[in-house]
């Protein structure tokens, strides 16, 4: 499913903090949005997702002006993984996976083979089914973090938001995750802080500053010398690297 | 550790639910049996059975009276009084995701205090209808505040319960600013003894009213189950599992809202039983609100009826507020959440 945004503008009282973004993704692209702290990767994101409603501008998903769309239609199309949660109830992470179905459940349905089946998928994915028993308030940030994605997988969405998904991940999961996003089969918008990760995975690349588009294309295009210089207000040297052939940033401490 | 919805849950879900009702029925026989002027649990038997048109056993009419009109109407009101309390309870805790949460965080006890001091001691209305009423649009007046303090209950938990805290303080300073200006010594006791909560005086009118109220927010919140589980995480993580949250909260803060001021405005402030038991029930079913809400209420019921019993039978000859006896249980219970909740690392 495609995802098209036109013109988009949010903002709190008079502070303007997404401003006239617009932005297309292709069906199964994997978008990639990087942008220093407070450039308003996160409010576009849940801009994009229907979280929140724009002040000016649209979203359409897969044609569709999502404005028009009832809440829990738009989530059986639409998951969206939040940067950290947290609970003081006690739940299992079996118990998360399931809340991935609610979009899918009336008010009294019962729990059906379809249901268990995605859930039981999901948690193979994040490799977390020898743990659907477990307490989730005793789980690792990480592990925290692959649940919820889980709970997105169950969801079964066409187009996947996330935010930050690698934040608390050991390197290994951070590669893990975002290679298993960009290996699904499905449309997804990923926020991410770590250059590199997105240079190797995303197919293209928004760079966001102050709320607006500073530029955007494939991963050789938008990471330059130049961009890192202007936008991060980082020095940094770019190559190619050979094991990827995507581009490498190396950053210079001076 | 929740019992798994799809392997062998359901079967300690039966088992709870037969016994809960049997228990639930013992209960409810015994606090009629039991007060200043003893009747065998035969009579009652007996007596129930005959009023309900059933058997023709001839029984003492002053017991069967007794039976009927007196105690029966008073522990069906205490077991329908604990259900709601208990559900309100449950449902606060999952919309502001506060496991201090309850019935009364939305000011709504404070408010009906307000009401009611001020028919009883500034005379507004006159008889136990009107301090009724008055204890309910109290009860309304404190929950219009918090709504409107918190944008329609809109923005957030934590603000919530901040809007109610406020609303809380007001309307107890105005019940206070009353009875000191105001009110005599004898009406400084009645308002305190109301405050505290009493099930003498309930009739089968009460209980009509109470249980159509009670069943219809059990239906509509167990309609809306599925939604409150989503909170779990938050709103916004609710919003992204299709929940509408705005809607969602507004209708269940409604209900609770609704339901807590028609008990408040009957038998008083009964404080614990909303907090207490729906930890109890979550660690008995689990966490899901379409088997906690049920379990709550049922739970609640047999707490409240031993409650009442309990405040009948600790003093001999007078009968302690009712708020006091689910204190004295609920206090020590609500130590033992407080240190299991305490933080892990």
């Amino acid at each position: 499913m495609s995802v098209v945004a036109e013109n988009l503008n949010w903002g709190v009282k008079r502070k303007a903090i997404v401003l006239g973004v617009s932005l297309t993704v292709a069906p199964g692209e994997t978008l990639g949005l990087i942008g220093p702290n407070g450039s308003g990767k996160s409010s576009l994101l849940r801009l994009l997702a229907g979280l929140r409603r724009p002040d000016t501008g649209r979203v359409e998903i897969n044609g569709q002006d999502i404005a028009q769309v009832s809440r829990k239609a738009l989530s059986r199309q639409v998951a969206f993984v939040q940067q950290s949660v947290a609970t003081d109830t006690n739940v299992t992470v079996v118990d998360v996976v399931r809340l991935g179905r609610t979009p899918h459940r009336s008010a009294f349905a019962g729990w059906s083979e379809a249901d268990e089946t995605s859930v039981a998928e999901a948690l193979d994915r994040v490799d977390m089914a020898s743990r659907r028993k477990q307490a989730w308030q005793t789980l690792s940030g990480g592990e925290r973090q692959r649940v919820h994605i889980a709970r997105a997988l169950a969801q079964a969405p066409q187009v996947m938001f996330l935010d930050e998904p690698t934040n608390h991940l050991d390197i290994h999961h951070q590669i893990e995750i975002l290679r298993m996003v960009r290996d699904l089969d499905l449309t997804s918008v990923v926020a991410l802080h770590d250059l590199n990760l997105a240079a190797m995975f995303c197919d293209r690349i928004v760079v966001l500053q102050d709320g607006a588009v500073r530029v955007c294309g494939t991963p050789h295009t938008v990471l330059t010398r130049e961009t890192l210089r202007d936008v991060f207000r980082v020095s940094a040297y770019v190559d190619i690297s050979p094991y990827h052939s995507q581009p490498h940033i190396r950053f210079s401490a001076v | 550790m929740a019992p798994d919805a799809s392997e062998g849950g359901a079967g300690r879900l039966a088992l709870f639910t037969c016994l809960s009702a049997i228990v639930l029925a013992f209960a409810v026989a015994f606090a009629t049996a039991i007060g200043d002027y003893r009747i065998g649990l035969g009579t009652v038997f007996l007596s129930i059975t005959n009023e309900l048109g059933l058997t023709g056993a001839k029984v003492a009419p002053i017991e069967q009276s007794v039976v009927w009109n007196l105690r029966l109407s008073r522990a069906l009101v205490a077991a329908l009084a604990g259900a709601g309390l208990a559900m309100c309870g449950a449902i606060l805790q999952a919309l502001l995701r506060n496991p201090l949460a309850e019935p009364f965080v939305l000011g709504v006890s404070a408010g009906a205090s307000t009401g009611a001091v001020c028919v009883i001691v500034l005379g507004i209305g006159a008889g136990s209808l009107s301090l009724s009423l008055g204890a309910f649009a109290g009860a309304f007046a404190a929950f219009a505040l918090v709504a409107l303090l918190s944008n329609g209950a809109t923005s957030g938990p934590n603000h919530t319960i901040l809007a109610g805290v406020a609303a809380s303080q007001l309307f107890n300073a105005l019940t206070s600013y009353i009875v000191t200006t105001s009110g005599n010594a004898q009406q400084a006791r009645d308002v305190m003894f109301w405050l505290l909560g009493s099930f003498g005086g309930v009739r089968w009118p009460d209980f009509q009213l109470l249980l159509g109220v009670v069943v219809v927010s059990l239906v509509i919140c167990a309609w809306m189950a599925r939604s409150l589980d989503a909170f779990t995480f938050g709103d916004e993580d609710a919003a992204a599992l299709g929940v509408p949250v705005g809607r969602i909260r507004l209708i269940l803060f409604g209900v609770t809202a609704l339901l807590t001021a028609t008990i408040v405005s009957m038998v008083g402030a009964i404080g614990f039983v909303g907090l207490v038991v729906p930890h109890a029930a979550r660690y008995i079913v689990g966490p899901l609100h379409l088997r906690l809400l049920p379990a709550c209420a049922v739970v609640g019921a047999v707490f409240m009826v031993i409650a009442d019993i309990a405040s009948r039978v600790i003093a001999t000859q007078q009968t302690v507020p009712i708020g006091v006896v689910t204190a004295l249980v609920g206090v020590p219970f609500f130590a033992i959440i407080l240190y299991r909740a305490r933080p892990q690392t």
